[in-house]
């Protein structure tokens, strides 16, 4: 009894520990699954890019590159991005930035229009400064891919 | 002029123009402007940084008005300035910079050291967020005393100078405890006294000489950042050694209208008065 115990306590952490091996990103940067925790999860991460996408509407300065998107399947897609990095359990399956955005002209002003937008949904949903700052770093290595040359 | 009389009226001076030049200011991310340097300039209080003022990106112009004031123990050390940002790409700025002489006035028969200073900066490459080797600009500083009598009789050789200098910024993400670093080098070739209060070139060198500063600020988050400041100085006048200056700042970003600055500013030696040493206060209104 106390040794199935043991055994199934063992098989669980071996589990855990193996979900937060830091597992090499993109970007090449070290992934930590704390971060993942700190976002609030899936349903963490999912609530923070709706909030995005609300932002986004209503920002002149970026809504006329969304219009006529995806809705749901950008929402899926970006909240796996993030999941992913943030070293959640998820696996991003879209295209690669350079080429989803390519066509888009980005400007240095829409995007940081974007990462803007972001960070007030990572306020709203209560997120610490200290995930966000590990979020931004993450995502920051795209820009180069993102805004157009 | 006095800064318990004209802070709050420089306050709702540099809000007011701030709010109605232009709807609201650019999209750089909070405080990627920095505040305004003593020389008019973007960057911290005494070191200029690459960045550049304001809150303009590429698709956009900006700008800012800053009032600072150094109290420290026989001066009192007064900046005012503009400055414009076009397209986060060119950097112009002009202001006044004062320096009150208290005690030492009387002696030399003259209240204040003034200058004017232009300048401007240009963002040769990359960005200091998302730049792999951050940012770097390329700046210029032409300053031209107000009143050359002191100067002159204390050994300065020329009334107006111009400095050059080259910067580099870059913020490191999650750097410290999470938190974001931002860290600057600046080079600059002066030949400057005292900035150039004590105009330029002396009876020791009159040829511009490199100079390093450094300052190094963390952003607790994005709406207050610590840190601190080092700049080298020429040292041209025999009259009386020049020291290099050092600074412990705090700056308040409440939003991307306004930003506060405060300082324990160590400006070592001036005119022969050791350890001049006191406070900074520094506010910004950007548009
Ligand atoms: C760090 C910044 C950004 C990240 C992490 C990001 C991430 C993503 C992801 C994961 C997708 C889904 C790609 C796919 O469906 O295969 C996407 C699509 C898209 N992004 Fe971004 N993006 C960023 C910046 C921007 C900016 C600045 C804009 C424009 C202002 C933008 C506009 C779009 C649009 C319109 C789509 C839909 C493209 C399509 O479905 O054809 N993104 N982005």
């Amino acid at each position: 009894m106390t040794f199935i115990r043991l055994i199934s306590g063992c098989f669980l952490a071996v589990l855990l520990t193996a979900c937060q091996t830091p597992v090499t990103g993109e970007a090449g940067a070290e992934r930590d699954a704390n971060l993942y925790d700190a976002l609030g999860q899936r349903a963490g991460i999912e609530a923070i890019v709706e909030d995005l996408m609300y932002l986004i509407v209503d920002d002149t300065r970026i809504a006329f590159q969304f219009r006529g998107l995806d809705v749901n399947r950008f929402h899926s897609r970006l909240s796996d991005q993030i999941c992913g990095l943030a070293g959640g359990p998820c696996r991003y399956t879209g295209r690669s930035m350079a080429e989803s955005h390519q066509a888009m002209a980005i400007t240095e002003t829409q995007f940081n229009a974007l990462v803007e937008n972001l960070v007030l949904a990572l306020e709203r949903n209560g997120i610490s400064t200290a995930a966000q700052n590990q979020l931004l770093a993450q995502l920051a290595p795209m820009h180069g891919d993102i805004v157009a040359p | 002029m006095t800064l318990a009389r004209d802070l709050p009226m420089a306050m709702i001076l540099v809000l007011a123009l701030a709010t109605h030049v232009q709807g609201a200011p650019g999209s750089r991310l909070w405080a990627t402007g920095g505040v305004t340097t003593i020389e008019g300039t973007a960057g911290g209080g005494l070191v200029p940084w690459a960045l550049l003022s304001g809150y303009a990106s590429d698709e956009e112009w900006g700008g800012t008005l800053a009032l600072s004031r150094a109290e420290v123990d026989d001066f009192t050390l007064g900046f005012a300035g503009v400055t414009v940002n076009w397209r986060n790409r060119l950097e112009l700025s002009a202001g006044r910079q004062t320096l009150d002489l208290g005690t030492l006035g009387a002696t030399l028969g003259q209240d204040e050291l003034a200058q004017d200073i232009f300048g401007a900066k240009a963002r040769l490459a990359g960005d200091v967020l998302y730049g792999t080797y951050g940012q770097w600009s390329l700046g210029l500083q032409h300053k031209r005393n107000r009143h050359f009598t002191v100067p002159s009789a204390v050994g300065a050789r020329d009334e107006s100078g111009t400095d050059i200098y080259l910067s580099g910024s870059k913020l490191f993400f999650a750097a410290l405890a999470s938190r974001n670093l931002l860290v600057n080098l600046t080079a600059r070739g002066t030949r400057a006294n005292q900035g150039g209060l004590l105009g330029f070139g002396g009876d020791r060198s009159r040829a511009h000489e490199l100079m390093l500063e450094a300052s190094v600020a963390l952003f607790m988050n994005r709406h207050w950042l610590a840190g601190v400041e080092y700049r080298q100085k020429p040292d041209n006048l025999s009259f009386a050694e020049e020291d290099d200056w050092h600074d412990l700042f705090v700056a308040w970003v409440p939003d991307r209208r306004l930003a506060v600055t405060a300082a324990f500013v160590d400006l070592g030696g001036i005119a022969g008065l050791p350890d001049q040493r006191g406070v900074y206060l520094s506010l910004q209104g950007s548009f």
